[in-house]
């Protein structure tokens, strides 16, 4: 994005003419280090969500108030008479998309991470999207898309090159739009919606690539695509799984039938080391998830792992697996954090990820290599031990079984698709912490085992404690826990700012600054429950906070 | 998978697989949530069946599933999931996988159609997240424990808050389905994360003021900032807490379960269900 904003000045009632504003976002600014604006999925490739501005801190913060709330409506859906919309004027509608229009879309969820561009911010819920004014709310356009189906779980936003946004869509197309108007520019098949692919990522923007991931729950092969961002030409293509004789990782299945039914979905947006040219992400559960089956006892690469892909080749140049033969649905689907810090007395290039089966490893994100391990899920029981990678070793024992085997976490996991967030001012990865229990009992014995997330009943029994935890990558260990006294506490993610402050929310209905030296409380503001992870850009000289709840997006700044 | 927390879509359940859904009335299809698959002809898709039972069983399986002959799910095969008539299926069918072990199935013209409507016709009854149509065989049992050391258990970790002549008596009745009944005694009586405790087992609290008054109620909500409380005369009574700030001191009598959860080993659950469901 360039700083030469150009100001349209037009009337709010004149829908028609209102246009988002500036330059879009240049390619080779999304080298640089999150600070204004908030240009891509974790506002910089790196995946720390550390935000350099320091207008809000640990002394300033309790001043911080409203600047405005705004509520989205799903669909074509219009508010009821009297209803709570504040415009007279609804915004812009365009409407795209294959579906015959009559499926009935009930509202949704903002879990997106809203991009902020000059002045503008573009938030996504699934098959809608929507242009604001970031100084006060306002709509400027909304984009929606009729969808043939598919798995409405979620959307995690846009990706942005140039004047163009993209957005992938539960019916499996990813969109181009172009930012000013919300005109659509093509819209192309990503994956095929009757093999059961549904997509939520939020596509990243590296040069001329748009990486895009999507999503599956029944035994087909996961694969990250890159499409050219003018023509939406497909680029590469990387599968997660084997599908060939020859191929890395084949070892590891029972056969390559199985392989190439074995899951590995690249549902969550990765980061990127700009110097390796490497794209990190991380792959969901092997399938049939619960039961060994046809599967067979090995490790059942690359599913639940990270892999680095070259991101002008998609070739993998290294991966390490954080859940082997996962039993579980323990996905590998978090955000690793790329820092260079201090590791054993050398500056080191790193990768840092939390994950869902309650393991913590710090790895070098140019080699692979692995360096921490460590058990951040305190409670955590369904490993004993690690393997020769340094990989968590499973322990059959517990697997879901007919009698019931009592498991943490629970398949929601330790922490889930919630972004973290890391301060090099600190040195300490934030992360939710939930030591949630589960009874896994088996229902589908067929020695062939099962397919897909099914032939299991999963019980919730109880969870022993939620945190916010911050740890020191060096060990593993955490430097300090707050308790949250809910088991929602983290809401849908994290932010660090260089103020010295640690925003997300507590579960408990309130959006939370906590002190990212100890985790103290220092501000809250009561919104509800927290959905998407907290957001800060600088707009005319004032630092604002963003966070949704819900179908509402809330701005918080300094008067 | 993706954590299921909100669903925004009605969802349209696809009525493509009346025939089958008769069959096993039990579970209805749908792994693609609102989509539309034509429904096949009723007449088709039985005439399918039975020549999919004839050529086909032996090595795909009764379920489609994967049979003794070593054939493969074809619950899960990309191209069955894809075909929408016979385009996909009837070239293998016609001999184009040779080569990967499946040999050519000499039909006619009608019948190469009906078996690609009878597999779609399976296909449409896939559940959510890829659940098979059918599960088979009903699930064993989950009593595999000793009753008598789930007593002695009982005796040790459970007795002083619970009785089986007192609050337990008759549980297993109440609860005649020993899964429900095992997950829930886990659970201190909840069945679901979250769920608001009930039973009379709410948390209660006392709340020390800076000038020392003490304040006491059932727990209505606590959060780093608030607690609420419920007073002996029915009102309520919310206190701004600054950390240490007032001293809350809470007591939850379902903690003693969350305490355990750690601590179980599953043989323990085990036997301590075993001998529950001895309470009639």
């Amino acid at each position: 994005m360039k700083l030469n904003r150009l100001i349209l000045s037009v009337p709010f009632w004149f829908p028609a003419m209102l246009l988002a504003q500036g330059s879009g976002v240049n390619p080779d600014e999304l080298l640089k280090p999150l600070r204004e604006s908030w240009p891509t999925y974790n506002g910089d490739y790196s995946g720390k969500r550390y935000s350099a501005l320091t207008e809000v801190n640990k002394s300033t913060v309790q001043h911080l108030t409203l600047a405005w709330m705004s509520q989205v409506y799903a669909g074509t859906e219009e508010p009821a008479q009297g209803g709570r919309r504040r415009r007279q004027q609804p915004a812009k509608l365009i409407v795209g998309g294959e579906g015959s229009g009559d499926l009935a879309i009930r509202g949704g969820t903002i879990k997106a991470s809203v991009l902020e561009v000059d002045g503008t911010l573009y938030v996504t819920m699934p098959d809608n999207a929507w242009a604001i004014d970031a100084r006060d709310g306002r709509e400027l356009w909304h984009y929606f898309w009729k969808t043939k189906g598919g798995t409405h779980i979620g959307n995690r936003g846009f990706g942005m090159w140039n004047h163009y946004l993209f957005m992938e869509t539960p019916d499996d197309y990813l969109v181009s739009l172009d930012a000013r108007t919300g005109q659509e520019r093509w819209h192309k098949v990503i994956a095929d919606l009757d093999q059961g692919y549904f997509s939520t990522p939020a596509p990243i923007v590296v040069g001329n690539h748009v990486l895009v991931g999507t999503g599956n729950d029944i035994d087909s092969p996961g694969f990250l695509q890159s499409f050219d961002p003018e023509t939406g030409d497909l680029q590469w293509k990387h599968f997660t799984v084997p599908m060939a004789k020859g191929d890395a990782g084949l070892d590891t299945w029972a056969s390559l039938d199985a392989a190439r039914h074995g899951g590995a979905q690249t549902w969550i947006p990765g980061a990127y080391d700009p110097e390796t040219k490497l794209y990190i992400f991380g792959t969901g559960n092997p399938t049939p998830a619960f039961t060994t089956g046809t599967r067979g006892p090995g490790d059942n690469l690359f599913t639940c792992t990270l892999i680095a892909v070259n991101v002008d080749t998609g070739k993998m140049a290294w991966y390490f697996q954080t859940s082997p033969h996962d039993m579980h649905d323990y996905d590998s689907a978090q955000t690793p954090v790329l820092v260079d810090a201090m590791f054993d007395g050398k500056m080191r290039k790193l990768a840092l990820t939390a994950t869902r089966n309650g393991y913590y490893f710090t790895l070098d994100r140019v080699t692979g290599e692995h360096l921490v391990t460590s058990k951040y899920g305190q409670l955590t029981n369904w490993a004993e031990g690690l393997n020769k990678f340094g990989g968590p070793k499973y322990n059959p024992e517990k697997d879901a079984t007919v009698p019931g085997s009592l498991v943490s976490p629970d398949s929601d996991g330790t922490v889930n698709w919630e972004p973290p967030a890391y301060s090099p001012d600190t040195g300490l990865l934030y992360v939710a912490e939930h030591n949630s229990f589960s009874i896994f009992y088996l229902l589908d014995v067929d020695p062939r085992g099962s397919m897909g997330l099914g032939g299991k009943e999963e019980a919730e029994v109880g969870s022993d404690g939620s945190y916010l935890t911050a740890i020191d990558y060096r060990t593993g260990k955490a430097a300090w826990r707050h308790k949250y006294y809910s088991d929602g506490g983290g809401g849908g993610g994290l932010l660090a700012t260089a103020g010295g402050l640690v925003f997300g929310g507590d579960g408990a209905g309130s959006l939370v600054a906590h002190d990212a030296a100890t985790g103290k409380p220092l501000w809250n503001t009561r919104i509800g429950d927290v959905t998407n992870a907290p957001q800060t850009y600088m707009l005319d000289g004032h630092q604002y906070v963003i966070a949704a709840t819900g179908d509402k997006i809330w701005s918080f700044m300094l008067y | 998978m993706l954590r299921f927390l909100v669903i925004g879509v009605g969802v349209a359940a696809a009525a493509a697989t009346c025939v089958l859904a008769q069959e096993m009335p039990h579970r209805v299809g749908g792994f693609v949530p609102g989509q539309k698959r034509p429904p096949g002809d009723p007449v088709q898709v039985a005439r399918g069946k039975t020549v999919y039972g004839v050529n086909c069983r032996g090595c795909h399986g009764a379920d489609l599933r994967g049979g003794d002959l070593g054939g493969p799910n074809l619950l899960r095969s990309q191209l069955a999931l894809s075909d929408r008539d016979g385009e996909l299926i009837i070239p293998i069918l016609h001999g184009s996988r040779q080569n990967e072990g499946m040999p050519a199935i000499p039909l006619s013209p009608e019948d190469d159609k009906a078996v690609a409507a009878y597999v779609r016709s399976v296909v449409g009854m896939i559940g959510v997240q890829g659940t098979p149509p059918s599960l088979g065989r009903e699930a064993p049992s989950v009593l595999v424990g000793n009753a008598e050391e789930g007593k002695a258990y009982f005796a040790v970790k459970c007795s002083s808050c619970h009785s089986a002549t007192g609050d337990l008596k008759g549980i297993a009745t109440r609860i005649s389905d020993a899964r429900i009944l095992q997950s829930t005694w886990v659970a201190g009586g909840r069945e679901r994360r979250g769920a608001a405790t009930t039973n009379g087992h709410t948390p209660t609290a006392v709340v020390t003021l800076p000038t020392g008054e003490k304040v006491e109620g059932q727990l209505l909500r606590i959060d780093d900032f608030l607690v609420t409380l419920q007073l002996a005369d029915g009102t309520s009574r919310t206190f701004a807490r600054n950390g240490d700030v007032p001293e809350v001191a809470v007591h939850d009598p379902m903690q003693p379960h969350r305490d355990l959860l750690p601590q179980y080993t599953d043989k323990d659950i085990h036997d301590v269900t075993a001998y529950l469901v001895t309470l009639k």
